[in-house]
């Protein structure tokens, strides 16, 4: 591998650019760039990125495949990370800019609103997954239950899918490409998966797989 | 650039022929009206009466306004339309008023604009969504327009179309909802003072965004009622279909009164955030019309009727 794809030059620059989508939001924020409904904008910003970055996550194994680059698997941790930064931004905003910390409110919201509920659902089923996203936790787990427990990613990435289907009014192109991507990314790991292919699992180091499920 | 004039453009050309034709209520600048497409809105309205409906509650800004808008004909992005619609044809235009008047008429928007003084009408516009805004609108109650065509006995209600090319409103197909855009009203509350037949606001003719040249205002109910553009106006004596409710008539009825005590199933009503504000705001009843429009709904179930 070239100087220049070394981890440590490359993964502060994907942290940086994993960091951009914030700072383009607090740029807008300071240069009166939030439009009419700021709160909104921000809502559907950290939203968005949260839903993209489950997406990102879930796209290393086929991409280190299809691409031939199994190092890609040091970025996955830290992109998994990074949604779980997006969807608390998310959660934070709609607990205090939208619902101003109205615990009661709030708790309605969660059972009533279907769309709340699976967002909800979405978000806590990540908090699990950043807990045990250390290497100590996968030791402690090991690597099958690890990996078991972390395709709960795909549950969380659909709920993301269906909360966002159901909040849209009447335009559902937005949600639905998400969800075909979704599809997409779990075909391919279906098909991977076919012992006809033995070709595909040749491919990864066993170094690397205890930590990294598919 | 061309500096000399090239001689053959008639005034018509240049200038919008309803303002052309109707010199009287503009006062156009100069500027603007030279080149109407450096302000595609923008014709000054002269001779515009002060009202006492009008709120003095804050303006929203005329960009958050403009830029900030629900017209699926035009995508259903909030600055979409703003972008979309720019190009929009307003002129000519007319207005078919029809069904069971005893003098059916068409309007071009010369004759709207002479049909009554204009007002400004400073109203709340609360949004479904859960935001709001304060509008300087220009009009004149709807029921200057609905006098001129005699409804007859069986006219209960007022069903409204809005224009729809799909030429000129490509984005329309992925909006997901059945266009033309349709809505109505109960004879009294098309007739009712407060329900405004708009043609301006912020001193301003309509913004293409914001309905152009003819939208209605009504301001006790979710915006989306206050029908945009419109070319279609019919007294019928059935309950006529409403777009959103055609759409989804779980979510959305044809009264849509705001009330903050029904919920829309996805979210709240109980409050809004008006734009500019930080913190929301508790919503009224009736958007705070109460007083002018409670007794069209006495005895109504409006859980029933939402
Ligand atoms: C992994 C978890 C989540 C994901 C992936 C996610 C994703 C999204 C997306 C993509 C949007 C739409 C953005 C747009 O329209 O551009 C959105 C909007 C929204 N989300 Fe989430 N979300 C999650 C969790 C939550 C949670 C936990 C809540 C609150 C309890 C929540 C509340 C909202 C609200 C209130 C909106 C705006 C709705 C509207 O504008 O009508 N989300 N979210």
């Amino acid at each position: 591998m070239p100087a220049w794809t070394s981890a440590s030059i490359t993964k502060p620059l994907v942290f940086a650019l994993c960091l951009s989508p914030l700072g383009a939001l607090v740029w807008r924020g300071f240069h009166d760039g939030l439009g009419a409904n700021p709160i909104e904008f921000i809502t559907h910003a950290t939203g968005d990125w949260t839903l993209r970055f489950l997406l990102i996550t879930l796209a290393v194994t086929p991409a280190r495949r299809l691409l031939g680059m199994p190092g890609l698997i040091r970025y996955r941790r830290m992109l998994g990370l990074f949604a779980f930064f997006y969807g608390c931004l998310h959660f934070i905003t709609y607990l205090w800019l939208d619902k101003f910390f109205d615990l009661h409110e709030i708790a309605v919201d969660i059972g009533k609103r279907p769309f709340i509920t699976a967002g909800f659902a979405a978000f806590v089923m990540l908090i699990p997954l950043a807990m045990t996203s250390t290497n100590n936790w996968v030791r402690r787990l090991g690597g099958k239950r690890w990996q078991r427990l972390h395709r709960l990613i795909y549950v969380s990435a659909a709920a993301g899918c269906l909360h966002y289907y159901w909040l849209v009014k009447s335009d559902v192109r937005a949600p639905l490409a998400y969800a075909a991507v979704l599809a997409l990314l779990l075909a391919a790991r279906m098909i991977a998966r076919r012992p006809s292919r033995p070709a595909a699992r040749g491919k990864e180091s066993p170094a690397t797989s205890a930590a990294t499920p598919r | 650039m061309l500096i000399r004039k090239p001689p053959q453009i008639r005034a018509s050309e240049i200038t919008p022929k309803h303002v052309y034709l109707n010199r009287r209520k503009f006062l156009a600048v100069p500027a603007l009206a030279a080149f109407p497409g450096l302000a595609p809105a923008g014709v000054r309205l002269a001779d515009v009466r002060k009202s006492p409906f009008s709120t003095d509650e804050k303006i929203t800004p005329y960009q958050h306004a403009t830029h900030y808008n629900n017209f699926y004909e035009f995508g259903t992005g909030k600055e979409q339309p703003a972008e979309l619609a720019k190009n929009l044809r307003i002129s000519p235009w007319a207005i078919s008023v029809e069904g069971h008047v005893a003098r059916p008429r068409v309007f071009d928007f010369d004759d709207i604009m002479k049909l009554a003084p204009l007002e400004e009408r400073i109203y709340r516009l609360r949004c479904v969504e859960g935001w709001s805004m304060v509008i300087p609108w220009i009009g004149y109650p709807l029921n200057a327009l609905i006098r001129q065509v005699e409804p007859t006995s069986k006219a209960k209600y007022v069903a409204f179309e809005s224009l729809y090319d799909s030429k000129q409103m490509p984005a329309a197909r992925w909006a997901g909802i059945p266009f033309p855009y349709v809505e109505g009203l109960r004879m009294d509350e098309a007739m009712h003072p407060l329900t405004l037949l708009c043609v301006g606001m912020y001193g301003e003719t309509l913004p293409n965004q914001s309905g152009a040249p003819v939208r209605l205002v009504v301001p006790w109910k979710y915006g989306f009622k206050s029908i945009k553009s419109i070319v279609k106006i019919k007294f019928t004596e059935k309950q006529p279909p409403t777009t959103w409710s055609r759409a989804n008539p779980q979510e959305y009825g044809f009264y849509s009164n705001v009330n903050p005590q029904v919920d829309h199933p996805r979210w709240s009503q109980a409050k809004e955030r008006r734009l500019g504000e930080f913190f929301k705001r508790n919503t009224l009843m009736f958007n705070g019309y109460g007083d002018q429009v409670a007794q069209l709904y006495a005895g109504m179930d409006l859980r029933k009727y939402y």
